[in-house]
């Protein structure tokens, strides 16, 4: 996985709460048996005038002008400043997995959904969460100053733009996994005995959980 | 020993280990697959050398991405017209083989969306922990398991390892106590829940329902209100076990017999909370005020009771209220203070693992008996959640009462749920659907969905716009 350790970058603002997973990338790319390639569709339906299809060439789709991404001034952002329940809905990874491939290395929102926040941390992409007012001045910053570049600094805990610098909280676990860019598959696997243990217990206690689903 | 919550007895029982920064090791006894979210999974399992730590846990089946027109089914996987959906379903069916992962295939006897086939057959039983690549997993805590959705990292994590590295999450006991009106299901529950704890209320919480409502409930009612957890921000939804579950359980295709079953039984009636567990956070609702409900918004918790009427801007709190009422207002093109009942219907789906099993069916048809579907109804689609409830549904008549009132009887998966498939909405029409999200979008671009229960939306189908399903009704 790949490594997140400090990033500066140009901010955009999604001024809306509760962004769900269809939105950031509707079904029909699901189709996909890729892990890549969802960039150009990351929030296909408020980005572009027309329906998307996977597989198509997106670069002469009309933009819908109004949308924030298609906006010059966030050409080339990096860091997506968000409002609260960001990601929530369904489990897909294609979410964070269109952030990425978009070229977001970081989300920051007051709240988000479970399973998103968990699934960006398998994909190099650190959300950060704010308390709501400190996110408010981070929106007005960006609106305040075109260009503004935000840092995320993971080992230190810190959002810094132009004078504002706060601190997120972060489980050590992830934050750990995240600045070394564990495999996390690997990581489970050493504890290959412990998982032995357990089952060989649990068969005399349950044994109705194992061998049941055969043809 | 401390209290319990069901929660804490499920968590403490699959913990294989608990490490120093908080995270845990934790055992996942099923572990249901589908096209969509296990191709990258698998592909990763294959890149790294790896390969699944047990067969017998796993167990996969097509649902998402399929078709529901029956000539399209019979023509086979190769039949399918769309390259990337055929590829796609194709990809399962080769990594099944590869790996030896039992799979139910497009049209066997078996198939069905993962969340109705998984409780059916009996691959989910009580005291288990569930896991799939799909956020309604919670499904399967009707039965007391430990269930919930995970991502495509996760499925490849769980099929090398077995386990899921996780967190312990907080307590939420919802209790709804009295007695269900006339005309109300579990769909109507569940949706109040949300319209009062909101779309993020369960955030980080695994929720208990419990409460004389979910006592008298039967399984399949329970599936449908633990299945929308999600929709409240909780990953996890459960009820404890009582004779309804065991009753349920018992007979299925997986489930153990004889000696087996009797301790699994003397087992499964453990979990439950104790009497005095505490839990985090407690929600208490009154189950006889509610009514029949309907989601007028594009966020679940936009929803009101058939009774009422759309939210008025003048009586939001703040400005992001109004800014989220004004831009559900646009999309949806309705007025505000207008009447739920004004809301016309273009289209009605009745389906996905919220409500397609045989009492959904049952409750629609009961409905649809006799009458006729609205002339300015464009569709209505009637999808059996599994070839077994289709089977079932068949044997009882019911697929020749939904045909004689002008409604499609369909073959088997998640259909205008997500809109994968080619069963999905128009730009701007209205849709009565019985599924669980009501996003932007999710039923078919600029396609405005109405959350309702399936006989709320059977009666919907008839009267060609939304209509308080007890006026259709005779009270026994």
């Amino acid at each position: 996985m790949k490594p997140f350790t400090v990033h500066t970058g140009l901010a955009a603002p999604i001024d809306r709460a509760n962004v769900d997973t269809d939105m950031i990338i509707p079904k029909q790319f699901l189709k996909s048996i890729r892990r890549s390639g969802f960039g150009p569709n990351l929030f296909d339906e408020l980005r572009y005038l027309d329906v998307g299809e996977p597989d198509s060439d997106n670069s002469g789709r009309p933009l819908n002008p109004d949308f924030v991404l298609n906006q010059p001034r966030y050409a080339g952002a990096t860091v997506l400043l968000a409002r609260k329940n960001f990601g929530c809905g369904s489990s897909r990874e294609h979410a964070p997995w269109a952030l990425e491939d978009f070229g977001f290395r970081t989300v920051i929102a007051p709240s988000f959904a479970d399973i998103f926040y968990n699934n960006c941390f398998k994909n190099g992409l650190l959300p950060v969460v704010l308390s709501e007012p400190e996110v408010d001045q981070l929106f007005g910053a960006i609106a305040a100053s075109e260009g503004l570049q935000i840092t995320v600094d993971l080992a230190a805990q810190s959002v810094a733009a132009g004078e504002l610098l706060f601190h997120f909280e972060i489980d050590d676990f992830r934050k750990h996994c995240l600045l070394e860019g564990l495999d996390e598959i690997g990581l489970s696997l050493q504890s290959s005995d412990a998982i032995k243990a357990y089952e060989a217990k649990r068969a005399a206690q349950h044994p109705w959980v194992f061998g049941a689903i055969k043809r | 020993m401390a209290a319990m919550t069901l929660y804490d007895k499920l968590w403490q029982s699959h913990l294989v280990e608990s490490r120093d920064d908080g995270s845990a090791l934790v055992y996942i006894d099923r572990h249901i697959l589908h096209e969509v979210t296990s191709p990258q999974a698998f592909e990763g399992l294959r890149m790294a050398g790896r390969k699944p730590w047990r067969l017998d846990t796993n167990i996969a089946t097509p649902d998402h991405n399929i078709s529901t027109d029956r000539a399209e089914r019979e023509a086979g996987v190769d039949g399918i017209p769309d390259k990337t959906s055929r590829l796609q379903v194709k990809t399962l069916d080769d990594n099944c083989d590869h790996f030896g992962i039992v799979e139910y295939k497009m049209n066997e006897l078996g198939q069905g969306i993962v969340h109705v086939m998984g409780p059916e057959m009996g691959v989910t039983m009580p005291g288990m922990t569930v896991v799939c690549g799909d956020s309604h997993t919670a499904t399967h805590g009707a039965l007391a398991c430990l269930a919930h959705g995970i991502g495509t990292s996760e499925v490849e994590h769980v099929l090398a390892t077995q386990c899921l590295v996780t967190k312990k999450m907080k307590n939420m006991r919802i209790r709804v106590d009295g007695k269900l009106g006339f005309g109300v299901t579990p769909k109507d529950v569940v949706l109040a829940i949300i319209g009062k704890i909101g779309t993020a209320g369960g955030t980080g919480y695994a929720i208990e329902f419990a409460g004389e409502v979910f006592e008298a409930m039967t399984i399949e009612g329970r599936m449908t209100v633990c299945n929308m957890a999600i929709e409240a921000g909780a990953r996890v939804g459960m009820v404890g076990v009582d004779q309804t579950t065991i009753d349920y359980v018992e007979g299925r295709q997986f489930v153990p017999k004889g000696a087996d079953w009797e301790s699994a039984v003397s087992y499964w009636r453990t979990l439950v909370s104790d009497p005095d567990a505490v839990f985090d956070a407690e929600v208490v609702l009154d189950g006889s005020a509610i009514a029949p409900q309907v989601t007028w918004g594009n966020s679940p918790e936009m929803v009101a009771p058939v009774t009422g009427s759309v939210p008025l801007l003048a009586e939001q709190n703040s400005a992001e209220q109004r800014a989220a009422l004004e831009r559900a207002l646009h999309y949806m093109g309705l007025q505000e203070g207008s009447a739920i009942t004004d809301i016309p219907v273009d289209r009605v789906f009745i389906g996905s693992c919220t409500n397609s099993r045989i009492e959904d069916m049952r409750a629609a048809a009961a409905v649809a008996r006799g009458r006729t579907v609205a002339a300015s109804v464009k569709q209505v689609l009637v999808v059996p959640g599994s070839q077994m409830v289709k089977q079932q549904a068949e044997a009882e008549g019911l697929d020749a009462i939904f045909r004689a009132a002008g409604m499609q009887w369909r073959e088997p998966g998640c259909s205008m749920c997500l809109a994968m498939n080619n069963d999905k909405l128009g730009a701007g029409e209205h849709c009565a659907s019985t599924s669980n999200r009501n996003f932007e979008g999710r039923q078919g671009n600029g396609g405005r969905t109405h959350l309702v229960s399936p006989a709320m939306a059977a009666a919907a189908a008839i009267a060609g716009h939304i209509v308080d399903v007890r006026s259709m009704m005779e009270e026994f």
